[in-house]
């Protein structure tokens, strides 16, 4: 493409809407406009000078700030749709059963719930039109950027200080008039200017003040931020980056931690704490009178173990690294991995005593404990009675085809089947024993009745380990010098030069805050006796100050 | 007198001083012929040290309450309210003092005055913390995203004066019917303060067993007079008057009976305020935004929102984020809260890009600057009260 040569003799490229050195309008819409647009400096960017090729089709599309705007919003929408209802992860039936989900939902919200369902906004964040829009949202953040951010920096490193005037005339501000001594003026000028912490170039009877120029580089900063975070969201997806398990442990239980090899975990306690009217301060006495129970603390005693290195495989040589209590706020870290106090259930049965008696005469053999986890099958007594395990079924759930069946093996709902050898019946009584029920093939004289049982805690942990971790901090970190750089600081730029004679031509810009930029002008054209200049986009100061004077 | 009853003190001489300094910052509008004139005048001057002392004050809650209960004030719907209120007035004297315009405390100042008005309605009594709020993240997260939302506050209250003044209200339009729209809503915010506060000093309760969304058996108390039943209601109380509606299980009845109650109170408040003045209530506050300068408030409401964004990104959103990893162990979990944080967030992304590049100034920024508003307040009251997930503190 040809270069576009000024009449100050500059080669622009092509695309150029002011020349990159004097300023000069050199389209024809811009030569007619008049206030000129100051945005990238009027630089050629890609976006508005190729329009050809599909590679320069896509390009415009993702440069273009509508588009852009455009993608924020449907983000926007479909983030607020997912609101509606509770999304899948937080619906409280197996989250593997589509059936099960459909059903909640059509339960809950009729209709509308299945259509959410339907149209598979029930896991929204997760779908492919989502991750679609992110990842349109991170193709167009790129480009816009690289589009602009290229011939802005370097337009603005190519700048004169000495601009045409017919530059400095479509400046939103703008002044010219005669002063009784110009030079004085422009020193006095660049006097003040400097003491207001500007930079100043001189050439040729012209100056040209600038300062805070590296606010112009914000956006782009924190767009850059923004594409880490978005790149560490990405890397989760990979292998080792990322581990999320989670895991049951009931009181007195050793286990292998799920996603940390090697790790073992062994919980010594679960505590759940809850404010009292006694022990908490006073002036929490009436809120615990009116919510009732607040709980204070969920807490899980820990010891974090780890296999020898040299031991050999399949064993279970461990070497204690700590004791901890993990509670909600405070995870255990260790080795990159942390893990969170999430949940709990409370008195699940650990051991059931009972006691093998005769009917007739109440005569107890004596007692003998079952551990729930592991029955022992046979349970010597006194007087040479014992009683066999010959059955156990952890979570009861009535009986199929002439057998008992557990639901689960979880002890919620503990039966057995005894057979009790006694010396008077040495081939055995067989007895079911469930919670508050026993059944007998045929009256037995003898039975196992229960006397107590022993119940423990159980706590609900989640294992994380994240590497991505520091990518999306640093991220963050970007994003916000990048913003609060483009945010608290803005880039001015004030142009005196002469004109004819003892003329005087003031111009000036910033890319926000306008309001600033005018008080510092306003000092520095009283100081410097500089003419006044009028502010094209605001007509009410101006006809204020005259209707004040009158 | 102890320090919580101080405290409680302390809040009420601050909202009695908001409304004091309005009226000056009224008189100052009023007396002057035009911005340029008034920027100096002494109402506004008494106006802003007025301001000033309720704002130490409402701080001297603030600093008690922390002493007593141990914990940064910020833990309910009533402390954040409250300290949302306190950074809305802090916000506005760092703007004032930018830009010396007794408009903006004209109409920041009421605002603050409701906003505090409407935490009061929620339970008031310190509170011990649940453990999930045991940590110092609460302090810096919950603090930093309030000074953010109010900063943010502070440009739809710009946006609002820009509107009063530009949109003529003499001929029939869509921008007049929203103008009056937002109107309509501060005074439903009032008729839920009036409500509630009548039915408060009446006494009213009435108990209620019912089956909730996961069909086990609960038990609720409402505060107002029941129009809606929770789903297979019982009345405990026999003198309760009987619900006239029964309401499935996702919809907690309660929360809309008061709100129908609200509403109700809110329209007949509306009513008699069009019936004693004959005009919109928008007609008649225009009067005082007349003299506001158009730029000055183009670029406070540009202004605060430059401010305001980086501090509520960090606050709502990076905080956020790295609190949620501590005691949730995720940094999103795509809970409706932090989905609506990221969804003001997004909003104002998409303001500050319809500005700088596509030229969006005057009228149609001033009104992305309410609607901003509306979605932070949105996710404050109806996020809390109706979707409720993690966050539903209150």
């Amino acid at each position: 493409m040809s270069k576009i040569k000024c009449q100050c003799g500059h080669d622009n490229p092509f695309g150029t809407v002011l020349c990159e050195r004097c300023g000069r309008p050199l389209t024809e819409e811009a030569k007619k406009s008049e206030v000129v647009d100051m945005r990238y400096e009027g630089s050629a960017r890609r976006s508005q000078t190729y329009k050809r090729s599909i590679i320069d089709k896509v390009w415009n599309f993702f440069s273009s700030v509508k588009v852009g705007v455009g993608i924020i919003l449907a983000v926007l929408v479909t983030s607020a749709i997912g609101t509606l209802f509770p999304q899948k992860f937080y619906v409280p039936v197996n989250q593997n059963s589509g059936a099960e989900l459909l059903a909640y939902y059509e339960r809950l919200y009729g209709f509308v719930g299945t259509l959410y369902y339907k149209l598979g906004f029930y896991d929204m964040y997760n779908s492919w039109w989502f991750k679609t829009l992110i990842g349109m949202l991170g193709t167009s953040i790129i480009i816009a950027s690289v589009d602009r951010v290229i011939p802005l920096y370097k337009s603005l490193k190519k700048q004169r200080t000495k601009r045409h005037s017919s530059f400095m005339r479509r400046q939103r501000i703008y002044g010219e008039g005669q002063s009784v001594d110009a030079d004085t003026s422009l020193a006095k000028a660049e006097e003040k200017l400097k003491s207001m912490k500007y930079n100043i170039k001189t050439e040729d009877g012209a100056i040209l003040a600038e300062k805070y120029r590296f606010s112009r580089w914000g956006p782009y900063v924190n767009h850059t931020g923004l594409i880490i975070f978005l790149f560490g969201v990405l890397l989760r997806g990979i292998p080792g980056f990322y581990v999320d398990e989670t895991m049951w442990i009931r009181e007195g239980e050793l286990r292998a931690i799920p996603g940390a090899p090697n790790y073992y975990l062994e919980s010594k306690d679960f505590i759940i704490e809850t404010y009292s009217k006694e022990e908490a301060d006073e002036v929490f006495g009436q809120a615990i009178d009116r919510v009732g129970t607040i709980v204070k603390t969920y807490q899980t005693d820990v010891s974090l173990y780890k296999k020898k290195e040299d031991s050999l495989p399949g064993s279970t040589d461990l070497e204690h690294i700590k004791d901890y209590p993990i509670i909600v706020n405070k995870p255990l870290k260790f080795d990159g991995y942390n893990i969170f106090q999430m949940d709990y259930r409370l008195n699940e049965l650990k051991s059931m005593t009972m006691q093998l008696i005769e009917k007739e005469t109440g005569k107890s053999f004596g007692q003998f404990t079952i551990n729930l986890d592991e029955p022992e099958g046979v349970y010597e007594l006194n007087d040479g009675a014992r009683v066999d395990l010959i059955g156990y079924y952890a979570d009861y759930d009535g009986v199929e085809d002439g057998e008992p069946v557990s639901k689960s093996p979880i002890p919620n709902n503990p039966a057995f089947i005894f057979n009790m050898i006694t010396p008077e019946k040495p081939q055995g009584e067989k007895s079911f024993v469930a919670i508050r029920q026993t059944l007998e093939t045929e009256e037995n004289a003898y039975q196992v009745k229960f006397v107590s049982a022993e119940t423990r805690d159980i706590s609900g942990l989640t294992i994380r380990k994240d590497k991505t971790l520091y990518i999306l901090l640093l991220g963050g970190i970007i994003f916000m010098i990048g913003v609060i750089q483009g945010s608290y600081w803005n880039h001015r730029r004030i142009w005196i030069q002469k004109g004819e004679g003892n003329q005087l031509l003031l111009a000036a810009h910033t890319n926000k805050n306008w309001f600033s930029l005018k008080k510092e002008l306003d000092a520095v054209k009283d100081f410097a006796n500089l003419p006044s200049y009028e502010d094209r986009q605001d007509n009410e100061s101006s006809t204020e100050e005259e209707e004040g004077e009158k | 007198m102890g320090l919580a009853a101080l405290s409680a003190n302390l809040l009420l001489v601050a909202f009695i001083a908001y409304l004091v300094a309005t009226l000056f910052f009224g008189g100052a509008v009023k007396g002057a012929k035009s911005e340029a004139s008034y920027r100096n005048h002494r109402w506004g001057n008494v106006g802003i040290t007025i301001t000033i002392i309720g704002f130490v004050t409402h701080l001297g809650y603030f600093i008690t309450r922390w002493m007593a209960s141990g914990h940064a004030p910020v833990s309910n719907m009533f402390e954040f309210t409250t300290a949302f209120g306190m950074m809305l007035v802090g916000a506005f004297i760092l703007l004032f003092f930018m830009y010396r315009t007794p408009s903006l405390g004209l109409f920041a100042l009421p605002i603050a005055v409701i906003i505090i008005g409407y935490a009061s309605m929620f339970p008031r009594e310190i509170t011990p913390l649940i453990p999930a709020l045991q940590s110092y993240w609460l302090t810096i997260h919950v603090i930093t995203a309030a000074l953010g939302e109010a900063i943010l506050a502070i440009s739809a209250v710009a946006g609002l004066i820009y509107l009063l003044k530009h949109v003529d209200l003499t001929k029939k339009s869509k921008e007049r019917f929203w103008l009056e729209a937002v109107m309509f809503t501060v005074v439903l915010v009032l008729g839920f303060v009036v409500s509630s506060t009548t039915f408060k000093m009446t006494g009213y309760e009435a108990h209620f067993t019912y089956i909730d969304k996961n069909e086990m058996p609960a038990k609720i108390e409402y505060n107002y007079p029941p129009l809606f039943g929770m789903n297979g209601y019982e009345i405990q109380s026999p003198e309760a008057m009987e619900p006239l509606v029964e309401m499935p299980a996702v919809i907690n009845a309660k929360t809309l009976t008061t709100f129908v109650w609200s509403v109700l109170t809110g329209i007949v408040l509306y009513l008699i305020l069009r019936l004693i003045f004959r005009r919109p209530l928008a007609a008649l506050f225009q009067p005082f935004a007349k003299k506001a300068n158009s730029q000055l408030m183009d670029e406070i409401g540009y202004r605060s929102v430059l401010i305001g964004f980086p501090v509520f990104t960090l606050g709502a959103l990076i905080f956020a984020m790295i609190w949620a990893h501590e005691a949730w162990s995720r940094f999103w979990g795509w809970d409706p809260k932090e989905v609506w944080a990221l969804i003001t967030w997004l909003f104002y992304a998409a303001f500050l890009h319809l500005r700088l590049s596509k030229g969006w100034e005057g009228k149609k920024s001033a009104w992305l600057a309410v609607i901003g508003f509306v979605i932070i307040m949105f996710n404050l009251i109806a996020v809390n009260l109706i979707i409720a997930g993690l966050h539903s503190y209150a």
